[in-house]
Parts: C-alpha cells; structure tokens; sequence
C-alpha cells in the first residue's frame, strides 16, 4: 500500500498495469491488445519485471487512454480468478469500504 | 460578506474558460498529462483512486446559502449526492469527471465558488476563524485581510509555480482557532501596547514528513505593510526554496537550515527595497476592499431572553446542545451555532446534498443567509438570534447535525484517507467510526471533556494528526495498515507537536487503544476539569504509554 | 522552438554563442555567464551582447552590467521551476533593466501571460503550436489583481479610480520593430 507513485519496479508475483481513465478517471486495467478494461478479470497478467516494464511503458504511451498508468500486485486463484493484491486495489475494484452517504 | 465587483467576475469568466480550453486541450491529447497535471491542481483538480477529486475554494471559509446550494447541486449533478469539508475550510467531492468539470466549474463561477489554486505548488486558501466577524473575542474582523492577500495572490504572475504548495493563515482573536502555527505564514492580529492594530508575522509552520511549528519573524507589522511584507517572503521562498527534493521544498525547510535570524534577515532586505512601492496599502485601499463587506443588519435586541432562559431549564436536550453548539456572539440577543458533521458512525466532514440545501434554508431563515465552514470540519451559523435557538434546534436535529459533541472525543478530524486518497497508506474513515461508536455514550463524551481527535491515513497529514491532542496516523507496514499514536498535540495559540506513545498498533487495535488513553486520564486527572491535553502536560507519555502497551506486550 | 516577440513568430537576431570560439565583431551574441565572467570585454563590443543566467545564481551578481546587456535570457529548466519569474521581476523593477529580456528552457502556452506580467518581453517557446498561438493566448485575462512593473492596471487601481479597465499596452519597447 506504498503509494505506487514511488515504487521502484520489482515484480514479486503476478501483476497487472492499471490506471485512470483520462475523460473521468474510472479505473480500467491494460489488456494484451493494447488496450484498457474496466474489468479486473480482462487485464493482462504478467510474471517478470521486464514483461511488467513493457506493458507499463506502452502504457504510459497512451497518454490520452489512461492517467498515471503503474503496476499492480494481483492474486490468482483457482476458483475466483483474478483478484487484487492488495487492499489498495480492492478498494480500487470495489470501492470504498464504508458506506457512501445516501442524499435524499 | 466579500461582494464580487465587475473585476472579480471577470477575472473568475476569464480563469473558467481558459480552463475550459485546457480540459479541451488535454482530451484532445494536444497537452500531455505531465503539462496538464500543473495546470489541473491549479484548479483543485487531483486524480484520486476511483476518480478525480474537485477541491472548491471557500474563501476563509465563508458562505452564503446560494454558495451552499450551489455545491449541493454540483453533489446532485456531478457527483454521488454528497461532498466533504475539510481542514482547510474548502470543500471535496470525490467522483468527478474530467470531462464534466469544465461545465461545473462554469456553474460554480456563478456564485464566486472555484477551484483556483486549492492545490498545487501556489499559494492556497487563506484560512481564517471560523467565528470571525462575530466572536467578542476579536479585535476586529481578519476576513478583510484575508481577501486582501487572496486577491494579491490569485494568479500571481511570480509565484505560480513555487517549490511547494504554500499556506496562509490568520486570527485576530487571543484564542486560535485558525492553526496558524502550522501555516507557511501565519498571521496574528492584535494591538500594540501602544493601541495600533497590526501583525505578527510567523513563518515555517508546517505539517507532513517533518513537521515545523512556525517561529515569527516580525513582531508588529503595521496594516500598511501586509502586502508588501508577505511579496517578501514568497520572494525569498520562490527563490531559495529547494526544488530537488519534494520532501525538503517546503518553506519550513528552508527557514530551519539557514536559521530564523537568516531568513528575517533575508525576507527585511527584499521587504525594504519594495515596501514603499505599489503594495503599500492606503487608507482608500483597504476601505474600498473592506466597503464590500456586507454585515448583517442586526437588530437591536437584549441579550438572554427569558425564553431561552427558560428553554435550558425545562428541555434537558435542548440544554445539552446549547452547552456544547451554542457560542457567544459579539452583538446582544444573537448567538453563534455549530453543526456537528461527526454525527456516530458517520464520515467526519462530509454532508449530503439534502443536508447542504437543508442548512441553506436554515441558513436564510436563522444567520443572515450565511455559513462558515471551521477547520475542525464543522459548519457554523454565525448570525442566530437567540430566541430563535430552539426552533433552530429542532429544525438541526431534523436533518443530523444537532449531535452535541462539539469537541468532544467523537468530533473527529479525519482526512479521507484510503478509502479515496491515492496518497493514502492506510483509511482513516473506518477508523474515526469505530471511535465514534466507542464513545457513542455523550455522557461519557462529555465526562471527557475537550478531546481532539486528528486522523491521518498517510504523513502528508491532512488530517493534522500531529496537533491532535490525540493524534493517529496511518501507515503501512508488510501490506497490513497499522496506526501511530501520539498524544499531547494542539492547534491553537499554545501550539505544539504530539508525542509518540509507542509501536504502531494494526487497524483492529486503534479504538481499544483510544480507549485505553481515555480511560488513563479518567484515574489520573487531578479534577474532573482538568482538561486531557492539560494532564498530558502535566503527566508527560509514560503513564499514557504503559497503559496502552502493557496489555499489548503480553504482560 | 520558435522566438516570439510581441506576440509574433520573429527570426532570432541573436546567436547563441556557447562554446570558447571567439565571439565575431558585430554579430548580436547570447554568451554563457561564465564566458562573460571571463571576458568582460565581450560588453565593450558595439554589437549587442547578452546573456544567459541560471535560474540558481542570485542575479544581483549580474547588477553592474545591466546598462550594458542588450539582452539576458533566464531559464524556465522545467515548466514548474518558477525561480525566473522572481529573478525578472528584480531584474526589471529592482535593477531597471530595459534591454529585451528573454524566457528560455521549457517554455508553455500557459506560462506566457505570468512571463509577460513578470518582465520578459520575448519567448524560445518549446511548441511551435503555442507559438502560433501567443496572441490569442495572451488576450484570456483582461483583469489582473496585483501590481507588477508591466504597467498593467490593477483591479485596485481600477477600483480607485472607477475607470474603465484598458488592458495597458505591454512595455512599449516591444511593439517597436528593432
């Protein structure tokens, strides 16, 4: 949870690059045609530094696709598939973990 | 009240289209989001975890009921239907989109609401007193000063792009509720002892990795020389402050490493040469900026009337939150209110559109159409007659914010942390609950006393933890969030940083942890009026931390 | 990169003259301030001299060659780095210095208005799109809240004086052909 602005490039497990979408800032996640997904489960997932360097630098390439495109720790499993790594990234999949306040 | 002139709306039409066209430009992909990143944190723009994040500027934290109404409606409209106030008296909403902003932005111009310069390396809200204008406590209303170095320092050609965001803040009462010991400049207003209204100048306070209170470096600057003076201080800051370290930038560094004799020294030679120039304040000046300041035409009316003499005597809850909302107004027969945003289990700060259009009403009916938003994260209606009060109450208690914890344990000061920050190691909301469901007995609250608790989910300290007299801040350590506890903080004019207790503490431990403290100064307090961060000074850690981390070590 | 002089795309009368070769007579040359720290002569010269000064070095150092200087060029090294804007404002006001003083390094559309208010009067602009669009970019504010030596009105003098605010021409000397 090391605000990945500073990370320094290390990859430990499997990753996936994610971003912001640049129009309104939707968290979308890079696929392996070059392009972006809202869905987690439709991300590329590579195992090394230098296929995660790659897919970042492609990445941040598109400046106008994505915002502040970095790596990010994912966890496979058998049964769910593809989920986030950390808390960051569940918060980041799923939202904030407390209740937003209803208007009425 | 400011009254914008011709001047003030045209420059803010000018500064919303020439936003308009950066968005364009950005989307159109003809500026990069390296060029475009500046330009968007001068419009309180930030890219946060889920969305963009629009920080709105409320001017030393005053508003009018169609200011009001107009941000709920950007909640409706722009937003998920709710916004945030925060610690310095702007105002957030977490999900919005890029390519709505420039139409909100347009919206919010109408009513003088922006962006402009609430983030970013440039000079931000000039923060004041939420009770200022109203507090007996004053010497005279800051707010004129305020706008006064807001206007100087709004798009200012020199200092837009500073090594470091850059924080003004000013009180004119002896009690501090504006922190400015944590402020880049902070401003007190007072007079001599020759009976001359003027400042004292500090600089170098400052929150975040290494935290500074700021040391003065002018005893009394007369009125005349504001402008001036602080054109000095940016002068020497934009030059000397250190642009290759983000961490170092940050004026507080730069006053620490050459020495405050240095620096005053640095700051007086550039001031002499400019202080009889252009920004030398006449009379007329500062009249035509102070003649468009509208008060409220009070009416004559006697102080207490019977009726809520009465009222506190026979309503026990209505007397529970006259003691803890209910202030002393300068004018007789009106009385200034403050709504609770700690409401138990909820976010602290944050408040609904519903609840924005509802005090707006309440607003118009009860305060002169006016609100002040406090640092603290609560709001303030600051022109209640008071033999309205229990009519306002009800009305408060309708809608959520007549909780009478007013600086109890439960009013929180939180940043968003986590949960939205993308700077954020660790949440902060969740924790702030919890601790709000721990003490959800007021009795207990108020056994307590004044305790102000300051939660922040990373060391950029928005939350301003390390003045909390208890303070929380949230780090990461092996993927898991854990929380640093220190205790003996303030803000106000007897500042001072707090001190750590001990080993972070994981998430499920903070409120067991706040407890312990609460329950430590409970048997040691030597009267129940000695106030918590009174017996911490007196006291020091120790018996704070071997309350805590006895149970903790296994022992 | 493009120059930029009242608000037009113009040709560069001036060389930058970077390395040790001698400066030749008559050419209009922009020297490092180390060249000119070592050949103090280059000022004696009939044609005109300038220089560039770093963004880090107190331009008090440059005060005793200002009425020679036909030209000093600051540095912008990133957008961000506004350290030049103070360093021309004591140029101009402080030292009263009238010859063309030049932005150079990472110059942006959105900078131009802050440049121009500050003291510079021309720009190496780094895109040549916001060079082509210079002057209408300059045209976005028409109201200014603070007093800098460009002579523009202020709001506050406006405010006094309830006239009609009239963006003043910026410096005079820019709108003159050389």
């Amino acid at each position: 949870m090391t605000s990945p602005l500073e990370q320094k490039l290390k990859v430990k497990g499997p990753v996936v690059v994610t971003a912001n979408r640049l129009r309104d800032g939707v968290v979308i996640y890079r696929t392996a045609d070059a392009g972006w997904t809202t869905d987690l489960a439709a991300a590329v997932v590579v195992t090394t530094t230098p296929a995660a360097h790659e897919l970042l630098k492609a990445a941040v390439a598109d400046d106008v696709g994505a915002v502040q495109p970095y790596v990010a720790p994912v966890e496979l499993t058998p049964d769910r598939g593809v989920l986030p790594g950390n808390l960051r990234e569940r918060i980041r999949v799923g939202g904030p973990t407390i209740e937003l306040p209803l208007s009425a | 009240m400011y009254v914008y002139d011709e001047f003030d709306w045209t420059f803010l039409e000018q500064r919303v289209a020439e936003f308009r066209d950066q968005v364009r430009r950005r989307l159109a992909g003809e500026l990069t989001e390296d060029e475009f990143k500046l330009l968007r944190l001068l419009n309180g723009v930030y890219l946060q975890l889920h969305a963009y994040m629009l920080r709105i500027g409320i001017p030393y934290g005053t508003l009018s009921s169609d200011q009001l109404r107009a941000l709920a409606y950007v909640a409706r409209r722009y937003d998920r239907g709710y916004g945030h106030f925060t610690t310095r008296q702007n105002i957030q909403f977490h999900w919005i989109k890029l390519e709505e902003l420039p139409d909100a932005m347009e919206y919010l111009g109408r009513v003088r609401l922006h962006g402009i310069q609430t983030s970013g390396n440039s000079i931000r809200n000039i923060t004041t007193d939420q009770w200022a204008g109203v507090t007996p406590e004053e010497i005279e209303d800051p707010r004129i000063w305020a706008e006064l170095v807001r206007q100087h320092c709004t798009l200012h050609p020199e200092f837009s792009f500073l090594p470091r965001k850059f924080k003004i803040a000013i009180t004119a009462a002896a009690h501090d509720r504006a922190a400015i010991k944590i402020h880049d400049i902070g401003l007190r207003l007072y007079r001599n002892a020759a009976g001359e209204a003027g400042f004292e100048v500090g600089v170098g306070g400052g929150l975040g990795r290494i935290p500074y209170l700021s040391q003065t470096i002018k005893r009394f600057l007369p009125k005349r020389d504001l402008l001036s003076y602080v054109e000095a201080i940016l002068r020497v800051y934009n030059q000397y402050g250190r642009r290759d370290n983000i961490h170092k930038a940050r004026i507080k560094i730069l006053v620490h490493q050459i020495g405050v004799e240095k620096f005053a020294q640095e700051v007086e030679e550039e001031w002499q040469g400019i202080k009889d120039g252009p920004l030398a304040l006449a009379p007329a000046a500062i009249a035509e900026i102070a003649a468009r300041f509208r008060y409220p035409d009070y009416e004559k009316l006697d102080g207490n009337p019977d009726s809520l003499t009465s009222a506190r005597l026979t309503d026990r809850a209505f007397a529970t939150w006259f003691n803890s909302a209910v202030s002393r107004h300068k004018v007789p027969g009106y009385a200034i209110v403050t709504l609770s945003l700690k409401p138990e289990g909820g976010t602290p700060g944050d408040a609904t559109a519903a609840q924005m259009e509802a005090v707006a009403d309440l607003a118009d009916r009860y305060s002169f159409g006016e609100i002040r938003v406090g640092h603290e994260q609560n709001l303030v209606l600051p022109h209640v007659r008071q033999r309205d009060l229990v009519e306002l109450w009800h009305a408060l208690d309708a809608i959520g914010v007549a909780v009478p914890n007013i600086n109890l344990i439960s009013d929180i000061i939180a940043c968003p942390g986590l949960d939205y920050c993308s700077l954020a190691n660790a949440r902060s909301i969740p924790v702030a609950q919890e601790i709000t469901r721990r003490f959800r007995d007021l009795d207990t609250a108020r056994s307590l006393g004044r305790l102000h608790i300051n939660i922040s989910g990373c060391i950029n300290a928005c939350g301003h933890h390390h003045v909390g007299h208890i303070g929380i801040l949230g780090v990461e350590k092996n993927g898991e969030e854990y929380y640093q506890v220190t205790i003996g903080g303030r803000a106000d004019e007897k500042a001072e940083l707090g001190t750590l207790i001990g080993p972070a503490v994981p998430y499920a431990d903070v409120a067991d942890v706040v407890e312990d403290i609460a329950a430590a100064y409970m048997e040691l307090r030597q009267r129940p009026d000695e106030l918590f961060i009174d017996a911490v000074k007196r006291l020091g850690v120790e018996p704070f931390r071997e309350r805590v981390y006895a149970a903790r070590q296994g022992g | 990169m493009r120059l930029v002089k009242a608000g037009r795309i113009v040709e560069d009368r001036f060389v930058h003259w970077l390395d040790d070769v001698p400066v030749p007579e008559g050419a209009a040359v922009i020297v490092p301030h180390g060249r000119l720290a070592a050949e103090p002569d280059l000022l004696r010269r009939s044609a005109p001299t300038g220089v560039i000064w770093p963004n880090d070095r107190k331009v008090s150092d440059l005060a005793p060659y200002v009425d020679r200087l036909a030209l000093i060029a600051l540095v912008f090294p990133v957008f961000k780095d506004g350290r030049a804007f103070s360093q021309a404002r004591i140029l101009r006001e402080q030292y009263r210095f009238a010859g063309e003083l030049r932005a150079t390094g990472q110059v942006l559309r959105d900078q131009f208005v802050f440049m121009l208010r500050a003291g510079f009067d021309t720009f190496e602009v780094t895109k040549d799109s916001d060079a082509a669009a210079f002057a209408e970019t300059i045209r976005r504010y028409s109201i200014f809240y603070q007093p800098t030596g460009d002579g523009r009105h202020t709001a506050l003098t406006a405010r006094l004086n309830r006239a009609p605010v009239v963006a003043a021409p910026v410096r005079e000397r820019t709108l003159q052909e050389t």
